[in-house]
């Protein structure tokens, strides 16, 4: 388990008012070096980066594993057990290694990353999580050169979660990336949010998180990371090939087969706040438009 | 005793807004009350739908005709439930912005197929009052047999927008399998005859 001593929780309230702070100090210079631009559309990139509350983050979910309703993972997931936990990192490596919860926490300082994510179903969060980026934790391994890809797997355990026993999913869940996707610093091994812990349902002990792609592409409790040759087939792309691909990036000009991903409603909002326009790469395109260049993301979904 | 029947029908059909005021007067639909408030009303649609195809059977099994005087009521009762469904799509959700909703009605059959359900209703709206019916005499029921195919549009179009859980719209299905299948049986039973 990841120890925080008392003092570096911070009260939601305090961690508010710290951010609107630091944010009406950055609004004032930018408003200032901006007032000569006309048309900058300021109230909706504040809304935008407004961080979600704790409450909608952590009873708001969509974790299969614990149940398919969104209500569902906060209410089945809180006698989980993430203690004693192992992950290991295998497959087309040099040497796989075994790595417990309580080593990578002494191995790895988390630090505050404040990301959108957006959900394929089209609503969006803003969660500070805490975390590290995997590509330090895959540095730990020597991957041989047949690796092009990078496997996680969920842990499978229908004892303690409900949603395994039915088949809505091919369990354990399944995720991917490509080794450079896996490499990018914004890639990121969540240990918690909002200077907590992370809670259960939002897949303690340990989950990865990649803000550009759709939130389905971020697996929850990891125990193995796996180097391939081949692009494994993720959990989703087995319910549904036409529907899920691969890659999964963000992309407003894309739409699922089933609705439009033009737009997102922002939770916690309210009733009457309109869809705000979904960004490309979820507005992390200066970072990661590079790794897609030459690529047709049409087909590559 | 029985001419308070109709009245107390209309208020209990009322029970989806009473529902819904209470959620939002007490703040109580969650994260994404949007989502839910089209939910709620996509729901009570069918749930309408399949009451009004219920009165015919229930007339069968019970014979008595009492049922049949809140068919139509019921049958308008969907009619406002859907209509305020796809309103809440068009004006809460998509603030009347055409253009992706035009885009969306034409791209994505679960939102067609419910579009032309809706759609479909319309006539029998209108052609609900007693004066319509003796202005149509034969050709009333053959436009109301149009229930048939909108049951069966509202059931796919939940079938349809569903992710990978099929359990709530399966159930609408089957009920929605054996009250048509109750007419079939009623028509042969009278062909017979």
């Amino acid at each position: 388990m990841i120890k925080f001593k008392n003092s570096e929780i911070t009260p939601e309230n305090i961690y508010k008012k710290r951010r609107s702070f630091i944010k009406s100090i950055g609004l004032s210079a930018s408003t200032l070096a901006m007032s000569a631009i006309p048309f900058v559309n300021k109230s909706l990139a504040s809304e935008r980066d407004k961080l979600t509350s704790y409450k909608d983050i952590t009873t708001y979910n969509n974790y299969y594993e614990f149940g398919t309703s969104k209500s569902d993972p906060h209410k089945n997931s809180q006698i989980f057990k993430t203690t004693p936990w192992d992950i290991t990192i295998e497959g087309e490596v040099e040497k796989p290694i075994k790595l417990s919860i309580e080593e990578i926490s002494e191995m790895f300082i988390s630090e505050e990353r404040i990301y959108r994510l957006r959900c394929v179903e089209g609503w969006s969060m803003v969660i500070p999580w805490m975390g590290f980026s995997l590509s330090k934790l895959l540095s730990k391994v020597n991957p041989t050169n047949k690796a092009k890809f990078v496997e996680f797997e969920s842990v499978y355990d229908p004892a303690q979660m409900k949603g395994q026993r039915y088949p809505v999913l091919n369990w354990p869940y399944n995720e991917g990336l490509r080794i450079d996707e896996a490499m990018h610093p914004l890639t990121t091994v969540v240990t918690g949010l909002y200077g907590k812990k992370l809670p259960n349902q939002n897949g303690a002990p340990l989950r990865i998180f990649i803000p550009w792609k759709y939130g389905f592409k971020s697996a929850k409790a990891i125990v193995k990371i796996k180097f391939v040759e081949n692009m494994p087939t993720s959990s989703w792309m087995w319910a549904s090939p036409r529907e899920y691909g691969f890659y999964s990036n963000v992309n407003p000009n894309v739409d699922h087969p089933r609705w439009s991903q033009a737009t997102e409603r922002i939770i916690g909002e309210g009733v009457w706040a309109p869809r705000v326009k979904t960004l490309m790469f979820n507005g992390y395109g200066d970072e990661v438009a590079s790794l897609y260049s030459g690529m047709d993301l049409k087909k590559n979904y | 005793m029985r001419r308070y029947y109709k009245t107390l029908v209309f208020f209990l059909s009322l029970w989806p807004l009473y529902v819904i005021s209470y959620q939002i007067i007490f703040n109580q639909l969650g994260p994404e009350p949007v989502d839910r408030i089209i939910n709620h009303f996509g729901e009570w649609t069918l749930i309408f739908i399949l009451l009004t195809l219920s009165m015919t059977p229930l007339k069968k099994i019970t014979k008595s005709v009492e049922w049949i005087k809140f068919r139509r009521m019921l049958g308008l009762f969907t009619f406002f439930y859907a209509s305020i469904h796809m309103l809440s799509y068009v004006g809460l959700d998509y603030r009347f912005d055409f253009e992706p909703l035009i885009n969306d009605v034409l791209k994505k059959k679960f939102i067609f197929i419910g579009f032309s359900a809706w759609l479909l209703l319309i006539p029998l709206a209108i052609t609900s009052s007693e004066r319509m019916v003796r202005l149509l005499k034969q050709n009333w029921k053959k436009i109301h047999r149009l229930i048939y195919i909108i049951g069966i549009f509202g059931v796919l179009h939940y079938i349809w927008l569903s992710k990978t859980i099929f359990f709530k719209p399966l159930i609408f299905l089957i009920l929605l399998i054996i009250l048509l299948l109750f007419r079939i049986k009623i028509t042969k039973s009278v062909s017979k005859i």
